[in-house]
This record gives C-alpha cells, sequence and structure tokens, in this order.
C-alpha cells in the first residue's frame, strides 16, 4: 500500500458495535451500536461519567471483555483496513501489545505481584518478537528510560509493590509501547494518581505519542483532560455517542446538554465557589435504561416531550460536529423512532 | 533471611522447654513409674526394688530427676526403651527411614494429584470435568481413612492379592539392590495413596478456587492485553499466585502426616515411627512415648518456621528480617 492512500484509511473504524451483559437471562447493551473512526497519529478523547460504558466499548475493541459476562452482540471493528472483529483468541494474542496496546486505570494492581517488573516489560517483547533474554533486557531498560524512569537498571530487577502508583503507571507505558503499537488505548489512566502525577503522566503520553507517531484512544472522565492533549472527542452517554467533534469546536460550541453540563463541572482554579455543577441525577443502570427516546431525557434540563419518544441519531450538525439530540434536525429522522 | 531463621529457631528454645515440662509432668503422673524400665519385674523383693530405684534415683526430688532427664536428653540419650530394651535413638533410627519414606510418597501423591485436579478445574469452572472432579473430591473427603485403608487391604491384598498387607519390604531380599527397592515401593504405595488423598482433596479444591479468584484479578487482563496465551497465564501468572497459600499448607503437611501416619502404619501394620508411637502408649514405654512426643512437637514448630520462609521466599512481597 502507498503511503498517501494509507493516510486515507482511517486507523481503527467502529461500525455499531454492540456490546451487552446477561442479566437473569437477558441481554442489556454496556454499548450500544457505537460507530466512530480514528485517525492515524491523533489523539482522540472518550468522555462520559463513570458508567456510561467506555470501559466496555474499549474492551471489545481489544476483545479483552471478562469472560462469561460480556458479550459482542454485532457491529465491526475494522483496524488497519482489517476486520478484526471475528479474529481467533490466538489471532488477536498476535495484534494484543504489538499494534494495539491497553493501559488501564489501576496502576496499582494491573502489574502482577509476584514477577519483576523486567519479566513483565520483557514478556511483552518474546511475545511478539523472536529476540533474546539478554536483548529483552537491555530493551526493557532502555523503555524504562523513556518514560523517565532514571534508576531502570535498578526497577527492572524490582516488584510493582516496590513502586508508587505513578511510577507503575509509568511501567504500564512502557509496556504499552514496547512494541511500537499504531494505537494505545488508555482507560483512565490518571484517574487513580495524585494531581502533580496526573499532569507528569499525560504529558508523557503526549511525549510517546508524538515519538511513536501511534494514535491514543484516551479515557476520561475530565473534560479538562481533553481540553489539553486531545484533537478529538466523543462524548458517551448509557453506552452511545451523543456528541463527536474536534476539540476546538466543542469546546467552543458544545451542542448536546450532556456536554454542556459536564463542561459546567468542571472546577475553574480561579471560582471561588467549592462547589461543582454536577449533573443531577445518576447514569441508569443496564436494567433500567429507557428502550425509546433519549436516554438522557430524564436528567436534562432542556427536554422536551417529544425526547421520551423519538430517539435521537448522531447525525452532523455541522461540518465535522456530529450530535444526537432532538434540539437538532438532523437528528430527528424517520429511523429515530425505534419500537421496541 | 538466615538471620531471621536463626532467630525463630532460638524462639523455639522456651516453647519447647515448656513442652517438655509438661511431657515429663504427664509421664509422671501416668500410671507405672515412668522410669522404672530397668527394674526386673519378676523380681518383687521390696529390698531390691528399693535399692533400683535408689540407684536409678527415681527417689530424688523432681526437679532433680527432670534435671538429669533433660540433660541427658538435649545430649542425644532419651534413654532405654522399656519393652525392646534398646536404646530410644536406635529404635527411632530403624524405624525413622520408614515413616520418612512412606511421608514422601505421600506428599508427592498429594501435590501431583492436588495440582492437576486443581490446575484443570480452575480453568474450567463449571464444567463437567470441574463437577467431576469436585465430586471426587468431596467424596474422598467424607471417607475417613482408617476405612479407606481397611478397604484398601481388603479388596487389593485380600481379594486381588496385588499389593502385601504388612511391612516395609521382603525381608529376604538383599539391601541395596534394584529388587529390595521395588518391593519398598510395592510396601509403600498403599499406605502412600490412604494417606495422601488425606490432604488431596482440601489442596485440589483450594487451588481450584485460588485460580478462579486470580483469573479475574486486573493482572490477568494486562497480560491478555499483552497478547500473553492463555495458556502461559494461567501456567505462569495465575499459577505463580496461586501456589503462594498453599505453600503455607506445606509446613502443617508435616504435621499432617505424622498424625496420619500414626493411623495408617497402624493398619497396613507398616513398621515406622506412627505404629512405634501406638505400642509405646499400649505397653506404657514412657522413654520412647517421651522422646516421640518431644520430637512430634518439635515437627510441628519446625512445620510453622519452614512454611514462613517458604512464603518469605515465594512471595516477593513479603520480607524476612
Ligand atoms: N462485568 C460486568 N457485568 C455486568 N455489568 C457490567 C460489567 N462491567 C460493566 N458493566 C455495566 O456496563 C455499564 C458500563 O460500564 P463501564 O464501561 O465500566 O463504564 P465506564 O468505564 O464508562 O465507567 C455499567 O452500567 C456497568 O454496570
Ligand atoms: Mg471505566
Amino acid at each position: 500500500m502507498n503511503k498517501d492512500l494509507d493516510k486515507k484509511v482511517p486507523l481503527l473504524e467502529v461500525r455499531d458495535l454492540e456490546t451487552a451483559f446477561k442479566i437473569d437471562g437477558q441481554y442489556h447493551n454496556a454499548v450500544d451500536k457505537v460507530s466512530f473512526t480514528v485517525d492515524r497519529g491523533k489523539i482522540v478523547g472518550v468522555v462520559g461519567e463513570s458508567g456510561c460504558g467506555k470501559s466496555v466499548m474499549s474492551l471489545s475493541i481489544m476483545k479483552l471483555l471478562p469472560k462469561g459476562a460480556g458479550e459482542i452482540l454485532g457491529g465491526e471493528v475494522i483496524f488497519d483496513g482489517k476486520n478484526i472483529e471475528h479474529l481467533s483468541e490466538k489471532e488477536m494474542n498476535k495484534i494484543r501489545g504489538k499494534d494495539i496496546s491497553m493501559i488501564f486505570q489501576e496502576p496499582m494492581t494491573s502489574l502482577n505481584p509476584v514477577f519483576t517488573i523486567g519479566y513483565q516489560i520483557e514478556e511483552v517483547l518474546h511475545n511478539h518478537f523472536n529476540i533474546s533474554k539478554q536483548d529483552a533486557r537491555n530493551q526493557s531498560i532502555k523503555l524504562l528510560k523513556s518514560v523517565g524512569i532514571s534508576r531502570a537498571e535498578q526497577v527492572v530487577n524490582e516488584y510493582p509493590h516496590q513502586l508508587s502508583g505513578g511510577m507503575r503507571q509509568r511501567v504500564m507505558i512502557a509496556m504499552a509501547i514496547a512494541c511500537q503499537p499504531k494505537l494505545l488505548i488508555a482507560d483512565e489512566p490518571t484517574t487513580a494518581l495524585d494531581v502533580t502525577v496526573q499532569a507528569q503522566i499525560l504529558d508523557l503520553l503526549k511525549d510517546v505519542q508524538s515519538v511513536n507517531d501511534m494514535a491514543i484512544i484516551l479515557i476520561t472522565h475530565d473534560l479538562g483532560v481533553v481540553a489539553e492533549i486531545c484533537d478529538e472527542v466523543i462524548v458517551m452517554y448509557a453506552g452511545e455517542i451523543v456528541e463527536r467533534s474536534d476539540v476546538r469546536s466543542l469546546f467552543k460550541n458544545p451542542k448536546h446538554p450532556y456536554t454542556q453540563q459536564l463542561m459546567n463541572s468542571i472546577p475553574k482554579l480561579d471560582a471561588e465557589e467549592e462547589k461543582l455543577g454536577s449533573i443531577k441525577g445518576i447514569v441508569p443502570s443496564l436494567k433500567e435504561m429507557p428502550r425509546v427516546g433519549c436516554k438522557f431525557a430524564n436528567r436534562c434540563p432542556k427536554a422536551m416531550p417529544e425526547c421520551t419518544e423519538i430517539t435521537p441519531v448522531l447525525a452532523e450538525d455541522e461540518k465535522g460536529h456530529e450530535v444526537s439530540c432532538l434540539l437538532f434536525e438532523a437528528s430527528k429522522t424517520e429511523e429515530g423512532t425505534k419500537i421496541t | 533471611m538466615l538471620k531471621y531463621t536463626l532467630r525463630r529457631i532460638l524462639g523455639m528454645i522456651p516453647m519447647l522447654f515448656l513442652i517438655s515440662v509438661v511431657v515429663f509432668t504427664l509421664a509422671l503422673a501416668m500410671p507405672g513409674d515412668p522410669f522404672s524400665g530397668e527394674i526386673d519385674p519378676n523380681n518383687t523383693d521390696p529390698e531390691y526394688i528399693e535399692e533400683m530405684r535408689e540407684k536409678l534415683g527415681l527417689n530424688d526430688p523432681i526437679h532433680v530427676q527432670y534435671g538429669r532427664w533433660i540433660t541427658n536428653f538435649v545430649q542425644g540419650d532419651f534413654g532405654k526403651s522399656t519393652r525392646y530394651k534398646m536404646p530410644v535413638s536406635d529404635l527411632i533410627a530403624e524405624r525413622m527411614p520408614n515413616t520418612i519414606f512412606l511421608g514422601v510418597t505421600s506428599l508427592a501423591i498429594t501435590y501431583i494429584l492436588a495440582f492437576a485436579m486443581g490446575m484443570y478445574a480452575g480453568r474450567r469452572p463449571y464444567t463437567p470435568g470441574d463437577h467431576f472432579i469436585g465430586g471426587f473430591n468431596y467424596f474422598g473427603l467424607a471417607i475417613p481413612s482408617y476405612i479407606a485403608g481397611v478397604f484398601a487391604i481388603y479388596l487389593f491384598s485380600f481379594q486381588l492379592g496385588w499389593i502385601p498387607f504388612q511391612g516395609s519390604v521382603d525381608i529376604t531380599l538383599e539391601k541395596g539392590t534394584l529388587d529390595y527397592w521395588i518391593s519398598k515401593i510395592h510396601h509403600v504405595i498403599t499406605p502412600a495413596i490412604v494417606l495422601g488423598l488425606l490432604s488431596t482433596a482440601s489442596y485440589t479444591q483450594f487451588l481450584r478456587n485460588d485460580i478462579i479468584e486470580n483469573s479475574r484479578k486486573d493482572f490477568v487482563r494486562t497480560a491478555r492485553a499483552k497478547g500473553t496465551p492463555e495458556r502461559k497465564i494461567y501456567n505462569v501468572h495465575i499459577l505463580r499466585n496461586s501456589v503462594i497459600p498453599l505453600i503455607t499448607f506445606l509446613g502443617f503437611d508435616i504435621v499432617t502426616l505424622v498424625n496420619g501416619a500414626i493411623i495408617t502404619e497402624a493398619i497396613f501394620t507398616y513398621p515406622g515411627i506412627g505404629q512405634l508411637f501406638l505400642s509405646s502408649v499400649t505397653n506404657q514405654d514412657y522413654p520412647v512415648l517421651m522422646t516421640l512426643t518431644m520430637m512430634f512437637s518439635f515437627l510441628v514448630l519446625l512445620g510453622n518456621l519452614i512454611a514462613d520462609i517458604l512464603y518469605g521466599v515465594v512471595d516477593p512481597r513479603i520480607r524476612l528480617d
């Protein structure tokens, strides 16, 4: 494939992805017909309150859902021009850690407590390359240095419990970039860390992104983080994408009432008041999810009577800015009314 | 680690001292004179008995008697068996290899079976294979070892004639030859299975449950995200974590084996320490009884120490110092 053509095809295309959990014998969608694309070398932020389906969506892309719990009911995941949704476990293993890597929210528990840091980084190298022990060791020291761990020579022989949370997240990043993947999925990588460490880890992610020219899907519930480092944003609510746009347009002109409310809840550094404008109510659990209408309607300050009857669709309201809300003409389509 | 071990060993001394006082007191409280083995029981002449008692120090104050006993004891002189008329140390040395052989064989059986079944069931929970193993184990737990032992002898020795029902070796064979060793294994295998199965069930279920629990941990998801094959995730990432709690059992195994050996050796008339212990109880052979009780207590303490040290070896989060 020629390089220019390569640039035009998105790195990742997710189409109508549907993931459900079986509760009392019935499927309930945690991710409901989600479609989006990620371009090469771009950072795409995914925001939404907790319980919106961000983690389930990213685990579905990697096919890492907990065994026997989550199930992908439909949709396609096309990575680098190849549909990976139907791949066997063995074929997926060739992609995981090599072309797509993932880091998680909990650096304290994400590393195996009984193996050395070196072992755990070298494992991903051995999984994907035919590499000698010595080379893998040298490589892992180099990787640790590249994520800002200066004592790399000692750290390779240490165990996770000897490191702080921030250090462990650096180790996770080192592991994730070891094979120079094209896509890194970071699921709330800074949520569990101290504020000062959060900033360092975000800077590091930005660094490794530009050095390796990889794309990142950055999951977070913090719009401040998005504003800082993302190129594009996906706003998720109750398993669906409610708004999608480039960062600039989203912050200048947030369209969906949910997005607007999320923005109001960003802490402002100069604001006197302690209280955040947090959104009233909670994300509905899978079982109480409304089947018809907008899922945000019951918490929406701008809700209209038809919001509970007509299901809005995600559609372009202006160039490059999609929204799924009945306040916008584009979202009102014939197919908008789903009968279940 | 060395310092820790030494400190723990030193810490055992007061424990052992207390135990020795209890053992000595109990022996005195038992019917008959614990140390009267040298006195000819057929000579009932009170003058002779009194003379012997004086000579053996049985008329001394208790603390003097205890002092003499414990001094000899720590120097390796455990006294003379009243029944076998030979030093207790020789008697134990003669039986010990048999019990160790039985213990090691049964441990090997326990661990091989428990690991094979536990790893299989833990990786495939709630499948027919898992249920079968679970059922087998509860069945095993429900049958007491003495019933299993008697049944095994009845079936395999008396009915089928496959295995010997007593002894530890065919005594006509020359020591050290291949046939001699085969005969030893032949003799030990049934009691070892009966003894080994005693802990197999609980170990298997423990390992299975721990594997299932660990398979839900975040680090397993990380390993998957790295493209690590499923087989390696179970056999390396999860197993290495699940082995840690099992290691503690290894220390207690020593105790279980000693207890189990007493019953099993008696059923199979296997000449080991357990059988010696039982016969010394029935024969009021106090020097043997006291020595063995001291030895078993020491083994319990040693077992705990071994468990703690192994724990420090296999779990990097635990530092012994
Ligand atoms: N293993 C599971 N079993 C049942 N429901 C689950 C499971 N994991 C997640 N869910 C449900 O799926 C929804 C989305 O969860 P998640 O993706 O973890 O949210 P987020 O990452 O956005 O905080 C939630 O309603 C959650 O309760
Ligand atoms: Mg999450």
